[in-house]
């Protein structure tokens, strides 16, 4: 019999009081963890795409039902296929205010080789692009060659491997970190390519609304604008002068998708806070119960000599054993729920949702274990305290 | 080591008609020699136990001290009572006083634990053959009976081994047979130097006490 031990036997032997403590401190665990990395792949998703985006302006045709075909594709990664003629990128770089303007083309596939779900392709001008290419140069420093392309992190195709898009072979050269966005789910390659892609959907019989020699046609030009310039005011301009085009201000977009994070962070963080007071409610009213059932137990445990100090510090060894493993536990559920469906969430929720790296998710893990325990550790506190006070002549007497 | 009360009493908030206080041990003053078996009587809310309490260091007196070689027990630091309470006094407690989470043999090696003494093992084993319940070492105090739980705190005080022995009812659940036995060895105590006292309702408990005091509302009669 050690004296280190004592509190272990005490949880082992009381199973039922003691899986209720640790229950307690899995659901803080799990809820705190769980949050805390749904709001920040939220954040992380946020400032992904405004890095990705990397314009000031998004010239669309009207078409394309403007921004809303445009943030489903940026957001859920939904295939879409809008077309302008390419004239508009020479009348946008002529606008007043415009430093540097970059097209870009979408191609909706059918169901490619590689992936189970219809995927974009986008077709960039190496020579004009200023947005994705920046992006490209982190994963594949050479230019991408004819029938090469660079696929998004969630496009099921290995580097060197051959898919195939409207039955043209397209070999995968590199493959792009997550951004959280659709983005990740898009395939990238030259203009040619998307030249030789749209024949080749002209030619399944799939209307893009072009003509089989029209390679005249962009979906979006990307527009940088001038220092000094006032982004509004060039944005007018554009939607004023050039016809059945709607120029967007890339920020308002960041600005929708930003509030609607700021709703979600809110009531997930009101939620956390409703979880965390409610536990240490929870937590108050449970241990100055067991105190009090206990009354007898510590009042043996002073009449065999056990210092004020030494009970206190009993009380709170078990606590802080409970709440450790509560916390560890919670954390693995957090790990095991929210991990493995990132996609589901994503899905759910909408909205540009890129996960911490592991050191970073690790680190919080750590910080609510860490949080929890304390947590437990100060509910039990107060009991200890009211404890060392008790009188453990009047605590024996009163079951005699 | 010898214990004296020195004119101690203790009273308790209690409202009943004008009174605000309630006496329950009113000046009394009582020494335990090394080496006696000292016996307390009364009715039942005459003070005995409140009076042992006090003795043993868990009810500080209303008035009075309580004196160990000399030294006011209620003068030390929490620590310093708390160590004297588990290596120079040992307690046997009226109630049921077992850890549920212990079995029986853990229940009265824990006093040694407290504090990191040796092994104590081969006394506990003693104690309990003794007593009749070695057999029970294993078990938890849940399985056990009153008589039992009431030799399982006997067992762990013998086992303390502390020079002043402070009983309180011990052989209250207990048959002729082992009652005979707990009295005897209570003698036993007294007779290797330790200063007992013994709390007890039992008649024959006076024909192995070196004195025996009455105790009537709170006051104490002189040494029989």
């Amino acid at each position: 019999m050690k004296r280190r031990s004592l509190p272990v036997k005490n949880l082992i032997r009381r199973p039922g009081r003691t899986f209720a403590l640790i229950l307690l401190t899995v659901f803080l665990s799990l809820s705190v963890l769980g949050g805390t990395v749904i709001v920040s792949s939220l954040r992380q998703g946020l400032n992904s795409l405004e890095a990705r985006l990397g314009a000031d302006i998004i010239v669309l045709p009207s078409s394309a039902q403007s921004k809303v075909s445009f943030e489903k594709l940026f957001l859920q990664g939904t295939a879409g296929a809008f077309y302008m003629d390419a004239s508009v990128l020479d009348e946008v770089l002529q606008t007043p205010g415009v430093e540097a303007a970059a097209p870009q083309t979408f191609l909706a596939s059918l169901k490619a080789d590689c992936c189970s779900v219809k995927i974009q392709v986008i077709g960039i001008d190496p020579d004009k692009d200023f947005t994705v290419r920046p992006w490209i140069a982190e994963s594949y420093a050479r230019e991408i060659g004819p029938m090469e392309v660079v696929v998004g992190c969630k496009v099921e195709a290995e580097v060197g491997e051959i898919i195939r898009i409207y039955d043209e072979r397209c070999k995968a050269v590199a493959r792009l970190a997550p951004t959280g966005t659709g983005l990740d789910t898009a395939v990238y390659c030259s203009m040619e390519t998307m030249g030789v892609l749209l024949q080749a959907a002209e030619a399944k019989g799939i209307s893009h609304k072009i003509t089989s020699d029209d390679d005249s046609r962009i979906s979006a030009v990307y527009v940088k604008v001038r220092e000094g310039a006032d982004i509004d005011q060039v944005s007018s301009r554009l939607n004023s002068h050039i016809r059945k085009v709607t120029a967007v201000r890339t920020r308002s977009m960041i600005t929708q998708v930003s509030d609607s994070l700021a709703g979600i962070t809110r009531t997930i963080g009101v939620l956390i806070a409703a979880v965390w007071a409610l536990t240490v409610i929870i937590l108050l009213i449970v241990f100055a119960m067991m105190t009090a059932e206990r009354r007898r137990e510590f009042a043996v445990l002073r009449l065999i000599g056990m210092s004020r100090r030494a009970l206190s510090g009993l009380l709170l060894t078990e606590s802080t054993l409970c709440s450790a493993a509560g916390a560890l536990i919670g954390a693995a559920f957090a790990f095991t729920l929210v991990l493995p469906f990132t996609a589901l969430i994503e899905q759910s929720l909408g909205l540009p949702y890129l996960t911490p790296d592991w050191k970073t998710v690790l680190g919080y893990a750590a910080a609510t274990v860490l949080i929890t325990v304390l947590i437990g550790s100060i509910s039990s506190a107060y009991a200890a305290w009211k404890l060392s006070r008790t009188d453990p002549g009047t605590a024996l007497r009163e079951g005699t | 080591m010898a214990l004296r009360a020195d004119n101690i009493s203790k009273q308790y908030f209690r409202k009943t008609g004008e009174a605000n206080f309630f006496s329950a041990v009113s000046h009394v003053s009582l020494t335990l020699d090394p080496g006696t078996l000292t016996v307390l009587t009364g009715r039942s809310g005459s003070g005995k136990t409140t009076l042992l309490h006090m003795l043993s260091g868990l009810l500080p007196p209303s008035e009075g001290k309580v004196l160990l070689d000399g030294a006011d027990l209620y003068a030390m630091s929490d620590a310093d009572l708390s160590r004297l309470r588990n290596t120079g006094l040992s307690v046997i407690p009226q109630a049921r006083s077992a850890l549920e989470t212990l079995t029986v043999l853990e229940n009265v090696l824990l006093p040694g634990a407290l504090y990191r003494r040796k092994d104590q093992r081969a006394e506990a084993l003693h104690w309990l053959e003794k007593l009749g319940i070695g057999h029970l070492q294993d078990a938890r105090p849940a399985a056990l009976s009153g008589g039992e739980l009431r030799r399982m705190a006997i067992a762990r005080a013998l086992t303390q081994d502390g020079e002043i022995l402070l009983a309180d009812e011990p052989t209250g659940d207990l048959d002729d047979e082992n009652t005979a036995l707990v009295l005897s060895t209570l003698r036993a105590a007294a007779d290797a130097g330790k200063a007992v006292l013994l709390v007890t309702h039992e008649q024959d408990a006076k024909d192995y006490a070196d004195c025996v005091y009455r105790m009537n509302e709170g006051e104490m009669q002189a040494c029989i």
